[in-house]
């Protein structure tokens, strides 16, 4: 083979012989003149498609209808924290710390919507009131804690003022002294409200209290905090990093976060900290674990086997109903493997229809479904790209063996067919 | 050898012998055999020698069943003897790899069939298309080559049309044109007038007289003595044995 290379170097390159460009225009002409054949061709690929679809989907759509229901806030929510490990007595070490810039990381995640940090800040022996005066002779009350967060606390543990506004980007970053009040934290100070400009002082110094925030889903120790930004503490109590992140998320995107939240705040050490995300064994996979999504994957695996076993049938009943054209290609110079390439690829441009037009029956089935239902419908894109994709690769494996049955077949005999 | 205006495409392929020279046979056949085994084994082709140079053009007759197919095929190099040699332009084929025989078959070679053998779901075009698909024309003259083919043919009214709304005549001049697009070395017809009338039929003969004085070399198997007539060499075959005729 090697000596017969050598010996006619100029053979096996033939100019312009039989691309890949030539054999998809083929390839579209074969499938193109069988349009009333093709539609039953692809029935079987399309069915499997479409019910792989609509299980998944309705499963998916399901799962977050569950989660609406019984578990709207912690199907959402997320949190972030270093990993601790304690130490040779006793105490609990944190193996890493926070990056300042941790909310913009978690932002660049698919599925985060929102992301604060929040640390609770250490004031040693300074005192919290209302009033610049010290007066001794005032009762002792019990003392707010004070607590740091950036500036879209809010959103990420779904809070919610009373009055006022939360505080900025540009107060964070500035270290502004301003606080937010927890409601409860406002009572025990004596703060009716933020219309009189009222301040707290910590050890003397004014915070400006801009909002009173009187509910949040998560972290309710903020209800009785007097919460400052994460600058002003860094500025003034010495706070080095965010001791936490709280994160609203998207329904499901919770493996996601899962699975990349660690690494983008934590590069090269990412077991050091620690991401709480809604519970993978959430009711999403118990939905899609149940019997019955079981038995709909199982049957539209199996609508796919006869897909697939359909497409090679009619594949095979058209290689041989062709032969002569198999026989007139190889006389006009086509190589085995030319003719194989050409039915293969016929093969996967049915399965790809198939695929497509299972794919949208699929789609269109969970939108019906979910519209009389009144649920919101949930399609992972991927889930339907890759049921097309599911299509070429049932139509790719179903032409194999009819295109080496049409490679093999001698010219002489296949001419003889006629066409 | 100049067909429709187009050079031959000997000068740019490295598939000849360089001791080929155009002085000696394109074709030559040394005691090619071919049996097809069975009991008791069919002797389709006796022990044949023949050589064809370039530019004639013979006719091969012969009763039914006497191997004017099988010899054709060996000619075509459609099919292997089973023994003997068979040079192309200088070329041994008998044992020669499948891709050399292949690109032999692209570019030395047209095929003009009883049948017709066209694509009915194909234009004209796409069917004189399809030969250049295979034969390394570059992809830019395909276009060109073919609508010249098929005005050399008198089809250029045609182009577009499907082949089944074409007459009889009409589909093996097509078919013609899809032989000659590569511009072959030899044109191996197998009873091209046999699906035709005879008005039809001297309109291909025409044809072929034409593709012979540009300098084609010609096979022509026919039993249609008329058709024999116009060759300037016959030969006659029978029970597998070749004899000229004088
Ligand atoms: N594949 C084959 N297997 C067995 N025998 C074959 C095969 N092909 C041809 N033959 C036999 O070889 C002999 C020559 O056949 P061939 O087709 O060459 O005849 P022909 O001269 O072309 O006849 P016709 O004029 O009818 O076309 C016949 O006896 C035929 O039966
Ligand atoms: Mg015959």
């Amino acid at each position: 083979m090697r000596l017969q290379r050598r010996l006619h170097p100029d053979r096996s390159r033939r100019a312009d012989h039989f691309r890949l460009r030539d054999a998809f225009a083929e390839a579209t002409a074969g499938v193109g003149a069988r349009t009333g054949r093709l539609l039953l061709t692809v029935l079987g690929t399309v069915l499997g498609i479409a019910a792989v679809v609509v299980t998944v989907g309705l499963a998916q759509t399901g799962a977050n209808r569950i989660n609406e229901r019984f578990d709207a806030v912690a199907a959402r929510h997320a949190s972030a924290e270093p990993a601790t490990r304690e130490d040779a007595w006793g105490q609990s070490r944190a193996l890493a710390e926070l990056p300042r810039d941790a909310p913009e990381r978690a932002l660049r995640i698919a599925g985060v919507r929102a992301a604060a940090t929040v640390s609770k800040v250490d004031i040693g022996d300074a005192t919290i009131t209302a009033v610049s005066v010290h007066d001794p002779s005032a009762p002792t009350r019990a003392v707010p804690t004070v607590m740091a967060t950036s500036a879209d606390l809010l959103e990420a543990v779904g809070g919610h003022l009373a009055q006022g506004r939360y505080f900025d980007c540009g107060h964070d970053g500035r270290g502004d002294r301003v606080a937010v009040l927890g409601v409860d934290a406002a009572e025990r100070l004596g703060i009716g409200g933020v219309a009189t400009l009222p301040s707290v002082f910590i050890d003397d110094h004014p915070y400006q209290v801009i909002g009173i925030l009187d509910a949040t889903d998560r972290r309710t120790a903020l209800l009785s905090s007097v919460i400052i930004p994460q600058g002003t503490a860094e500025a003034d109590f010495g706070l080095v990093a965010p001791q936490a992140m709280e994160m609203l998320i998207e329904v499901g995107s919770g493996p996601v976060v899962n699975d990349q939240l660690a690494t983008s705040l934590a590069p090269t050490n990412p077991q050091t900290i620690k991401v709480a995300t809604p519970g993978r064994p959430s009711a999403v996979q118990q939905a899609i674990q149940s019997e019955l999504v079981v038995v709909f994957l199982a049957l539209g695996g199996v609508a796919l086997l006869i897909g697939g076993v359909g497409i090679a049938n009619v594949t095979l009943l058209s290689v041989m109903e062709r032969s002569g054209e198999i026989g007139l290609r190889r006389a006009l110079g086509a190589r085995r493997r030319d003719v194989a390439v050409q039915f293969v690829i016929e093969s996967v441009i049915v399965g790809t229809l198939g695929g497509l037009i299972g794919a949208a029956l699929g789609v269109a089935v969970v939108a019906a479904v979910s519209f009389v239902r009144q649920w919101t419908p949930i399609l992972d894109l991927r889930m339907v790209i890759g049921a097309a994709a599911a299509g070429a690769l049932v139509g790719l494996l179903a032409g194999l063996y009819p295109a080496t049955r049409a490679a093999r077949m001698e010219p002489v005999a296949a001419l003889r067919a006629g066409l | 050898m100049k067909l429709f205006g187009l050079p031959d495409n000997s000068d740019n392929q490295g598939d000849q012998d360089p001791r080929w020279t155009s002085d000696q046979p394109v074709l030559s056949l040394r005691g090619v055999t071919r049996e097809f085994p069975g009991t008791p084994p069919v002797h389709a082709l006796g022990a044949t020698n023949l050589d064809v140079r370039a530019g004639e053009y013979l006719a091969v007759a012969g009763p039914s069943g006497s191997g004017k197919s099988t010899l054709l095929n060996q000619l075509g190099l459609l099919d292997r003897p089973t023994a003997g040699e068979y040079w192309l332009r200088g070329v041994p084929t008998a044992t020669a790899p499948e891709q050399v025989r292949t690109t032999l078959r692209a570019q030395r070679i047209g095929f003009v069939f009883q049948a017709f053998h066209l694509m009915p779901h194909r234009s004209v075009l796409d069917n004189v298309l399809l030969a250049t698909l295979y034969s390394g024309t570059p992809r830019g003259e395909r276009r060109d080559r073919a609508l010249r083919a098929l005005d050399r043919v008198g089809l250029s009214h045609r182009v577009e049309f499907m082949p089944p709304n074409l007459s009889g005549g009409e589909r093996q001049r097509v078919a013609i044109a899809r032989a000659v697009v590569t511009i072959p070395d030899v044109l191996l017809a197998d009873e091209p007038t046999g699906n035709l009338d005879s008005t039809s039929s001297s309109g291909v003969m025409d044809l072929f007289d034409e593709l012979h004085h540009d300098g084609l070399t010609l096979v022509v198997i026919t039993h249609d003595p008329t058709v024999a007539a116009r060759a300037g060499r016959r030969v006659h075959i029978t029970d597998g044995y070749l004899r000229e005729v004088a």
